[in-house]
């Protein structure tokens, strides 16, 4: 095959994200709206494109309708080349194998033909599920400098977290002696952000090394990262500084969201040299009606205010109605919020219709058991019948009441 | 839908001169409007909603945001292999000077027309606004067996005001019988709306017979002259359609899209209207924001107040600013306690702290792109 690729991207977004349940219903994990205009993977894919890497294969399982058509040709990452791009990779059937991927290092494994396809050098191992900006350029080279067989980006977490992550604990000169999955006892805070760097020829080796290996669970995290440090691999740690999070579970979806609206927080969305790229909706720009409030709040294009948002990111076109007050929530797209409805501390997903005087969520100072506070999620296209209340940490699938507009 | 049957024809320069102060850099057809758009996308929109594939775009002079606008036409689906969109410079022999009409214009379209499949043409000026299915139009022009079908929108006309349209006056089989351009007397009248359908055959041989007599003017020399001789056949568009013939004009058009039924006609959710993508961010309000009566673009960062206005992509509201019945474009910023009134401000425009700027209503403050205030 002519034309090789110095280094191409493998992106997994094949996770279920149960932990975002009711959220990834319908959708893969990488395919949530996040902040007002954009779903997860758009971070990771503009990164890609923004750091030089024009070949990104995306390894997909789960719920894939939505996001294969989001991401489509590529084109809104630029992403749409002659020669690499953007390819979605489903599990197919071969002879002697293959079927769903049973596990990170499976999913890639399954995938050398089409990743020497372009002969890289190095390849990259990247998750669809976490909100940054970063140049993985840097990260390349600093792999070259130190002749590293596999460089993993790790970020500083507060000491008391450090059990939640896999932990690095590496040499004064930035190698790692050993690596802890959520250790109880950490011995460093150098958190791994699920972004590798290998020589493929050194990869491919372990990779089917792996297969071979009766009992791995065919994780890079759990098998492959291990396996190279017990054979004394060069393991380089790559120090990332700025802001990172993982949006794994509702309440972290729910915080992410809110750092946007937070001035202090180191990701601008708005800065011209780092632009993350979405599929955009085609509306028009969105509408504040007279008498309505929109403070410290996000609001993406085709809405119509005639409410008041406090605290709250809106995705494109949705609508809310006079005397409808949404405050420290995240609506997201063709949701429309009726009369005189309060959403709180809630996630209310794609489509979804909150009728009249509804009150859904709590806030945490009224709620009674503080224990049971949590922020309130309704699922894509559910109706919430007039009057209804739905209180603190609730997790809503279906309709709840008469579906709006029909009489009993 | 119209299918692979009709080649669209967009003037882009047209009307230049009635909107001097946007056209000192651009052409009519990437004029700004409604927070994101530029005139031709209404027309690029309607025709590719209406099945409209192959598209020529007659150009001028200033052009060349009008190509950056374009591109390869993929924001309306129309970079294709068959058809899609064609940018059509003026074609200048040596010496030669630029188009002095419509119908020399249209001489640089020719070779395209001639190789076209289409059986039909339908020609659409960029300085009236409508979203509409051109089916209709299209179907009626068949039906009527006319040789031109020129659309028109049933508008009043003040009679203080300065009336630069055409009007047609129609039998009761909605044949043309009298073409009349500017001076109306006032009350209903029925406003061209500058969008003709004519079959393919009629459109070479009407352009080719003019061009050899050095006859110019479509409408002078076509609508006028020719209007007992030719089949000239109205259509009626009965939704919302604005034509911008000055500032002033340009000014009352944005602000009707305060209006709820306006948006709702001319944005309507089955046929959208497409635009060039910029990957704003979308827009965020601060703690003191205080907004209403407004359209917001994306990208906007607003931290003062604003009222009824429209604020274009990336447009920045500092703290204890204030924004009333203004149009600001794409990238205005109005420094921290300036206040602005009746204000169009051109792309780029920076207001500095505290500065204060008041129009009329009646007579807005245009600011010129890219100055220092």
């Amino acid at each position: 095959m002519s034309g090789r690729k110095e280094w191409i991207a493998m992106l997994l977004a094949g996770g279920q994200g149960s932990r975002l349940a009711p959220l990834t219903k319908m959708v893969a994990k990488p395919a949530v709206p996040f902040g007002g205009r954009y779903r997860i993977i758009d971070f990771t894919l503009s990164n890609c494109v923004n750091s030089g890497l024009d070949t990104v294969g995306v390894l997909t399982q789960y719920q894939p309708h939505v996001l294969n058509e989001y991401i489509g040709n590529g084109q809104p990452w630029d992403l749409d080349r002659m020669r690499g791009g953007v390819h979605v990779l489903p599990p197919y059937e071969r002879q002697g194998g293959g079927g769903f991927y049973a596990g990170t290092a499976n999913a890639i494994y399954q995938n050398i033909g089409f990743i020497e396809r372009y002969d890289p050098e190095y390849v990259v191992i990247l998750s669809g599920d976490h909100i940054y900006k970063m140049n993985y350029a840097k990260m390349l080279e600093a792999h070259k400098r130190q002749k590293a067989d596999c460089t993993i980006a790790v970020i500083e977490v507060p000491m008391e977290e450090a059990s939640r992550f896999g932990i690095m604990n590496i040499n004064p000169d930035g190698t790692i002696y050993e690596f802890e999955e959520k250790p109880a006892h950490p011995k460093s805070n150098l958190a791994s952000m699920g972004i590798y760097i290998f020589g493929w020829e050194k990869l491919r080796s372990y990779l089917i090394a792996d297969e071979l290996n009766p009992s791995s669970h065919r994780d890079f995290g759990k098998d492959i990262i291990p396996a190279m440090l017990a054979a004394g691999e060069t393991m380089l740690a790559y120090r990332f500084e700025g802001y990172w999070r993982d949006v794994g579970t509702i309440d972290t979806l729910w915080e992410a969201n809110m750092d946007l609206l937070n001035p202090k927080v180191p990701l601008d969305l708005y800065e011209d040299d780092w632009k993350i790229y979405a599929r955009s909706p085609v509306m028009p720009p969105h509408y504040i009606a007279p008498g309505s409030h929109v403070q410290h709040s996000i609001v993406g294009e085709g809405c119509t205010v005639e409410g008041d948002v406090d605290f709250s990111v809106l995705f494109s076109g949705v609508t809310v109605e006079k005397g409808a007050v949404v405050r420290d929530s995240i609506v997201m797209p063709g949701s429309v919020i009726r009369k005189g409805a309060l959403v709180q501390y809630a996630i209310i997903a794609e489509n979804v219709e909150v009728g009249e005087q509804v009150s859904i969520g709590v806030r945490p100072e009224d709620c009674p058991d503080k224990d049971s506070w949590g922020v309130t999620v309704l699922a894509d296209g559910v109706h919430i019948a007039p009057g209804c209340t739905i209180g603190a940490r609730q997790r809503i699938e279906a309709d709840v009441g008469q579906p709006a507009g029909q009489e009993v | 839908m119209l299918q692979g049957n009709v080649f669209g024809i967009i003037f882009s320069n047209m009307h230049d001169d009635l909107i001097g102060e946007l056209t000192q850099v651009r052409t009519t057809g990437s004029i700004p409007f409604g927070g994101r758009y530029r005139f031709i996308d209404f027309h690029l929109s309607n025709f590719v909603n209406s099945g409209i594939t192959e598209v020529g775009v007659i150009t001028k002079m200033n052009y060349q945001s009008l190509m950056d606008h374009l591109g390869s036409g993929r924001e309306w689906d129309l970079d294709r292999k068959n058809g899609g969109l064609y940018i059509i410079p003026p074609f200048t022999h040596m010496g030669a000077s630029l188009y002095r009409g419509r119908i020399e214009a249209l001489s640089g379209v020719l070779p395209l027309v001639r190789r076209s499949k289409a059986g039909y043409i339908v020609m659409a000026d960029c300085n009236v606004l409508y979203n509409v299915d051109l089916t209709g139009l299209v179907e009626s022009h068949i039906a009527s067996g006319a040789d031109i079908t020129a659309a028109y929108s049933r508008q009043s006309v003040n009679s203080h005001g300065r009336w630069n349209g055409m009007t047609f006056s129609l039998a009761h089989d909605s044949r043309i019988t009298d073409v009349v351009i500017g001076g109306s007397d006032g009350g209903e009248v029925n406003s061209a709306i500058n969008l003709f359908v004519m079959n393919k055959s009629f459109f070479l041989s009407m352009v080719e017979t003019h061009l050899s007599r050095s006859q110019y003017s479509f409408k002078r020399d076509v609508l006028q002259a020719r209007r007992d001789e030719l089949r000239i056949y109205g259509y009626p568009i009965e939704d919302y359609c604005v034509e911008i013939d000055s500032l002033r004009g340009y000014y009352d058009a944005n602000m009707q899209l305060l209006d709820r039924s306006v948006r709702d006609q001319l944005f309507k959710r089955e046929t959208p209207v497409y635009t060039k993508v910029r990957d704003e961010a979308p827009a965020r309000y601060g703690l003191e924001a205080s907004v209403e009566n407004s359209l917001i673009a994306e990208g906007c960062i607003i931290e003062g107040e604003v009222r009824d206005s429209v604020l274009f992509r990336g447009v920045r509201v500092g703290r204890g600013a204030k924004v009333v019945g203004s149009i600001l474009m794409q990238g205005t910023v109005v420094g921290e306690g300036a206040d602005l009134g009746y204000v169009v401000a051109d792309k780029d425009v920076h207001f500095s702290e505290g500065r204060l700027l008041r129009g009329y209503e009646a007579y807005p403050m245009y600011i010129t792109k890219g100055s220092h205030v």
